[in-house]
């Protein structure tokens, strides 16, 4: 008996000492050697810019390469990254980098101008099968060899003018090509490292790999196990180097902002991606709260092609009759705006209309459809991927058509690739649906509706419009393509194939000790200011 | 023993066949396929993905290939983790859940034993009752339950204990091992108190007691071996159970091990993935249940007896 209670005796010694024993964190421990632990929601795909799709992703590649230019991440403006300088034609359609002379690639080869012109042209390659292709559009001839109408490479409109100047030619003035620059598509690959280790034109081939990975940003990566990490340390071969003060970056794949804010706590972490809408009233005081908000509207698709959505009244009607600021306050408490129109508000842009919430007028156009107080209207199906947030939603919209507007709704929600499957087959009648813009322009935003995109999926089609979206994109003034732009969102806000519902608004946690940390509304991650002080106790 | 050995070895391939074929057909019956995202997909893209992936191709036939790969030892790529295959991805998540599930057994068996050697001594007193109430507490509470339970107090109000990772900080295996053990523990004190039961009321242990042996030698050098023999024919499934069963533990804890690649990989619906860590696992449960089997054999003189017989 006595070994028995030996054994117990040392396990709440033991217990007892590890209690009392001063623990440092990993923040701590970060802290001291300027290594940047964060979460970044799921485990990285791949690290190939040119056809990774996913935000995780995106932010991670922000760090491996750098563009021709790039956004300030506080003003939106651009800025010079590996390109110094740049000039644009009068008409808007040609335009020249310099190619900073001391930018090289993170295995010491100088970067190019070809460099450039070799990875555009494997975005362009049909094998590659890259689904930002169409991004590349903009240059002359892009499209034509993209769909095969034309194989040879230089009839499309980038070349290398000389060993650092690049000259690219538009297929018509876009005023927002220098907003493109810096999207993942747009980076510079190391061709000779893929052809190491593949095809030219292969996906997914071991060049990403940390041990054969060749970069040209501030970081390169250094271990990547999946469902552990991904880090990545300082370049000492960055142009810029001077400006890296963090040693590595540590990138914890974590599912569940739960998790996530429960690691941050226990100082695990010095960023979370996310923190849960619950959570945001814990933090209201608190330094490590970052709420800022992001280029991107939460909405509502409507199946066009069934009825009584097909009735233009009716989607009307169920738009204008939901309390939108009500949702906003109550459930996602976020600070986000309501939105009344599609594209987001910026600097740059405002939407000239902007539908009612009018419970009346709703009711009015309900009847005119053929369904006064809701009678006779059909029980439509209300479907949303399984989430906490989406559901509260949904229900208190179902309240509300029902109060409003005498209708029942029938609420359904999908494991995500259950409910993305049907939401690409147009397998449902009202969906939940959300977009982030991929650049700051209202073009992201608009295009998606026109008839031939394949992210339309509501059936809705106007010729109108999409003749307007084709005349923004050949406008040379900036100002008048804004109207034209504006007119395009008013056609598509009176139609109403989806209702927006309100702006994004994310709202992450950063340690304190964390310094030149920059939220921005594309959400981009910027590691290259950013360093470490001490956390206070 | 050989023959006993191939015999049990031949009746596992058609269990392992049918795991496969029932898992191939279940997962790609599932809505949604692995290129599925919020984005759609432009149909050249996905013709080029799909052929890539060979999903154009019959059913069947697609089934036939992934068997002849198996049969050399290739799972073939993964969906999503692109540039990995599912052969590098077990090699990465095998020893964070095999060191976990070693940790847990050890725990349980600590701690279940100590337990249950303890209230078979005292059996029908409060210090029989206590631990064998806690012990079916243990049983009925499921990880997920006890896992947040757990962290909660120890990691986030306490703070003594990390409450995420594994061989990042010191003590980070603490809390998962013993959230895994936990059930195990629990499992292990019953069966052991029954079976030191049954050995403290035969003669022996009388007699051993009438000669005057002090309680702890009768205790574990005569109760012990009989008394444990339950214990080790319980073993065999717990630790293919555990190995394969840690995904809830893994996921509370982001253990980077294989159950977490198991629950990603259905939401990710990354079919190779799902289907070689279903063929993995029923393999280890296989290999486990058969070596359990040849240990007890072994044991048991009797049994061993009845096999040499028979041949």
């Amino acid at each position: 008996m006595k070994t028995l209670r030996n054994f117990f005796v040392l396990c709440v010694f033991g217990l007892c000492l590890c209690a009392c024993s001063e623990r440092k964190t990993l923040v701590d421990i970060g802290n001291e050697k300027q290594i940047l632990y964060i979460a970044n929601g799921a485990d990285p795909a791949d690290i190939d810019p040119q056809i990774t799709t996913g935000s995780v992703e995106h932010r991670i590649e922000g760090g491996l390469f750098e563009p021709l230019v790039t956004k300030n991440l506080t003003t939106l403006e651009i800025e010079p990254a590996i390109a110094e300088s740049w000039t644009v034609s009068d008409d808007g359609l040609v335009y020249e980098f310099k190619i900073r002379e001391n930018a090289k690639w993170s295995n010491g080869d100088d970067l190019v101008a070809d460099d450039f012109v070799q990875s555009w042209r494997r975005v362009l390659s049909p094998r590659l099968g890259s689904e930002w292709a169409t991004y590349l559009y903009v240059l002359k001839n892009g499209e034509e060899y993209h769909t095969g109408k034309i194989t040879d490479f230089s009839e499309v409109g980038v070349e290398a003018v000389s060993e650092k100047v690049l000259k690219v030619t538009l297929s018509g003035p876009a005023p927002y090509f220098l907003q493109l620059l810096d999207h993942n598509c747009m980076y510079p690959v190391h061709i000779k490292t893929i052809l190491k280790h593949g095809e030219f034109d292969e996906r997914s081939t071991p060049w990403t790999r940390p041990e054969n990975f060749v970069g040209n940003g501030p970081f390169v990566p250094v271990e990547w196990v999946p469902n552990k990490a991904f880090v990545m340390a300082k370049n000492p071969l960055y142009w810029n180097q001077e400006r890296i003060k963090l040693t590595e970056v540590h990138i914890v794949p974590v599912e569940g902002t739960l998790a996530m804010e429960r690691m941050y706590r226990a100082g695990q972490l010095h960023m979370v991606e996310k923190l849960p809408p619950a959570k945001i009233a814990a933090y209201k005081n608190d330094p490590a709260l970052h709420s800022f908000p992001l280029y991107g509207t939460y909405f509502y698709r409507f199946n066009t092609t069934v009825k009584p959505l097909d009735d233009v009244r009716v989607r009307q009607a169920l738009s204008y009759s939901i309390n939108r600021e009500q949702i906003t306050k109550t459930i996602t408490r976020g600070g986000e705006p309501v939105m009344r129109s599609l594209v987001p508000i910026t600097p740059t842009y405002e939407p000239s209309y902007q539908f009612p919430e009018n419970v009346g007028l709703a009711k009015k156009l309900l009847a005119e459809a053929g369904f006064p107080d809701g009678k006779g209207f059909p029980k439509l199906v209300l479907t949303y991927n399984t989430q906490e947030e989406h559901q509260k939603i949904a229900v208190a919209i179902q309240q509300m058509w029902k109060k409003n507007l005498g209708i029942d709704i029938q609420l359904q929600n999908q494991e995500w690739k259950v409910f993305l499957s049907n939401q690409h087959h147009m397998n449902y009648q009202i969906s939940r649906a959300s977009w982030v813009g991929d650049y700051v322009d209202p073009n992201t935003f608009l295009e998606i509706f026109i008839t031939t995109s394949g992210n339309n999926e509501t059936g809705w089609a106007s010729a109108e419009y999409d003749a307007l979206i084709r005349a923004a994109s050949l406008e040379k003034d900036a100002d008048e393509r804004i109207k034209i732009m504006q007119a395009a969102e008013k056609i598509i806000m009176t139609e109403l194939p989806i209702m927006p519902i309100y702006g994004y608004s994310w709202n992450r946690l950063v340690s304190p000790s964390v310094q030149n940390w920059n939220d921005n509304v594309q959400d981009y991650f910027s590691f290259t200011d950013v360093y470490l002080i001490p956390s206070e106790k | 023993m050989l023959l006993f050995i191939i015999k049990r070895i031949l009746q596992s391939i058609p269990v392992l066949l049918l795991v496969s074929v029932v898992t191939f057909f279940m997962v790609r019956s599932a809505p949604g396929g692995p290129f599925d995202v919020e984005r759609a997909v432009p149909p050249d893209v996905l013709k080029h993905l799909n052929e890539r992936y060979h999903l154009d191709d019959p059913l069947w036939k697609q089934y036939l290939d992934y068997m002849g790969h198996l049969l050399q030892g290739d799972f073939g790529p993964s969906f999503k983790y692109t540039t990995h295959t599912v052969n590098d991805l077990i090699a990465a998540g095998l020893p964070a859940t095999a060191e976990l599930s070693l940790y847990a057994i050890l725990f349980a068996l600590v701690v279940g034993l100590s337990a249950g050697i303890y209230a078979s001594l005292k059996s029908n007193t409060v210090h029989d009752y206590v631990p064998m109430t806690a012990a079916m507490i243990g049983i009925c509470m499921p990880t997920f339950v006890l896992g947040p339970i757990l962290l909660l107090i120890f990691g986030v109000w306490l703070g003594w204990l990390p409450v995420a990772g594994w061989g990042q900080i010191p003590g980070d295996k603490i809390l998962p091992s013993v959230t895994l053990g936990f059930a195990y523990a629990a499992y292990i004190a019953r069966i052991s108190r029954g079976g030191m039961l049954d050995v403290l009321s035969q003669d022996y242990i009388r007699t051993a007691k009438a000669k005057g042996l002090s309680m702890s030698r009768i205790v574990f050098v005569h109760a012990l071996r009989g008394g444990i023999t339950p214990v080790i024919s319980f073993l065999g499934p717990a630790i293919a159970g555990l190995l394969a069963g840690s995904f809830v533990v893994e996921s509370i804890f982001q253990i980077p091990g294989l159950g977490r690649f198991y629950v990603m990989a259905a939401f990710n619906r990354d079919y190779t993935l799902i289907l070689g860590l279903t063929i993995f696992f029923a393999f280890l449960i296989v290999l486990f249940n058969l070596l359990a089997d040849i240990v007890l054999v072994w044991l048991n003189p009797k049994v061993r007896q009845d096999l040499g017989g028979r041949h």
